[in-house]
């Protein structure tokens, strides 16, 4: 359960927006939107702990979310603008740099975003949506609670992007929690919604 | 210690698979080297006395050419993010890659002075101290280096930045390992320079992956 209680937060000098305050239990997904610099990246990156906030409480389970950082990370996925792809690798090298998991769940995951046939294919090859694709393939070996998933959808294609919710929608059935922001309609179940910069 | 291990050995994995760089590095300190009885002439005696000195500030020079790209390259592809969130401490995050880039810069040149020494005409007495003096003497370069690289993450001018950071915080290594080498020198014990050289790298261990971790947060909360 991920719950913030009247949270503020500053993208330099600019207060982008304060009293914020939500619930999510497992299973559910947030949807942000807003215009432009209303503060959608910036309330994700204080999910992830990057961000410290100018007010307000962030909990999960219960318990201070923001205090033990290591243990946050452990439970936080995160999918920002880049990739975090190293064009150097191979994607299944670029999937085990971040997990200590290898072999079937690597296979596995790759398949769930449809690039298992390109797991040996060094990833500068990779077009910019592959690139994407690998990075939420990521989120799938991971498996960690919490999602923060910030523009998921940028440049993939119709097919990636419905294969993306089947990812997220098989993450909530595990009992996941996901916040996304978005200015594209995710293909989610019900999800709630936020709307930032009003 | 797991999560360490884990980081490293990704540092490792990216390291080798841009083993180019680690050339590079070599290679710079060599030239630089002989550059030295180009500039100064071949004359032993004089190359001698100014040998230990010479691939001393080499080697500190050296190791500051892989440091632009330590952090840079990972908060330009957003892995420094992923790597926040590895679950380990930022700390141990820093102390990871600073391992890492003594076990690909610092062992390398401590393996390639002692030619490059005969090549300057060190005297034989004075390879031992250069390189007993390198062995903490290029760790705590790393140490220094890695926190100078972790403030510059996401600077406009990073790579002319760090020089400036760095060097300053390296010259007490540079001194003391000078020293140890000009001790033998002179005929004295090459031990209290070695000693301290010793203590910097023990300061250096605990504080400078706190610092540096610390601004490796304070880059990702911009």
């Amino acid at each position: 359960m991920l719950e913030l209680r009247d949270i503020a937060a500053f993208r330099g000098e600019r207060l982008v927006f304060e009293a914020i305050s939500f619930r999510l239990d497992a299973g559910e997904a947030l949807v942000l939107t807003g215009a432009n610099g209303s503060g959608k990246t910036t309330l994700l990156r204080l999910l992830a702990g990057f961000v410290p906030p100018a007010a307000g409480d962030v909990l999960w389970q219960g318990a201070e979310a923001l205090g033990d950082l290591p243990a946050l990370g452990r439970r936080t996925s995160f999918l920002g603008h880049q990739d975090a792809v190293k064009s150097g690798l191979t994607m299944a090298e670029n999937l085990s740099l971040g997990a200590a998991r290898g072999g079937d769940g690597q296979r596995a995951a790759l398949e769930t975003m449809a690039l298992a046939d390109l797991a040996d294919l060094p990833a500068r090859f990779l077009s910019a949506g592959q690139k994407r694709r690998l990075a939420i393939a990521r989120l799938v070996l991971q498996r960690r609670p919490l999602w923060l998933l910030d523009e998921p959808t940028t440049a993939l294609d119709a097919a990636s992007v419905v294969a993306l919710g089947v990812v997220v929608e098989q993450h909530r059935a595990a009992g996941g929690i996901v916040v996304a922001a978005t200015h594209l309609d995710l293909p989610l179940a019900s999800p709630r919604s936020l709307r930032l910069g009003e | 210690m797991s999560a360490f291990l884990q980081l490293l050995r990704r540092e490792l994995r990216l390291a080798l698979r841009h083993g180019g760089d680690t050339l590079a590095v070599l290679l710079f300190f060599v030239l630089t080297a002989a550059l030295f009885p180009l500039a100064i002439g071949p004359e032993p005696q004089l190359l001698g006395r100014l040998g230990g000195g010479a691939i001393w500030v080499c080697a500190l020079l050296a190791a500051l050419l892989p440091l632009d790209r330590m952090f840079g390259a990972d908060f330009e592809d957003g892995s420094l993010d992923q790597l926040l969130l590895s679950g380990a401490p930022a700390a141990v995050m820093a102390l990871a890659k600073a391992v890492a880039h003594w076990m690909t810069t610092g062992l390398p040149l401590l393996l390639i002075a002692a030619p490059v020494a005969i090549m300057l005409r060190l005297p034989p007495a004075e390879l031992a101290p250069l390189l007993l003096g390198l062995l903490p003497g290029t760790a705590a370069l790393s140490l220094i280096g890695t926190t100078g690289a972790a403030l510059v993450i996401g600077a406009r001018r990073g790579g002319v930045l760090l020089p400036l950071l760095v060097l300053p915080l390296a010259t007490p290594v540079l001194i003391f390992g000078a020293a140890a080498v000009g001790a033998v020198n002179a005929g004295l014990s090459a031990r209290p320079d070695l000693l301290l050289l010793c203590a910097l790298l023990a300061l250096a261990l605990p504080l400078c992956p706190l610092a540096a971790g610390a601004a490796a947060r304070a880059a990702a909360a911009e």
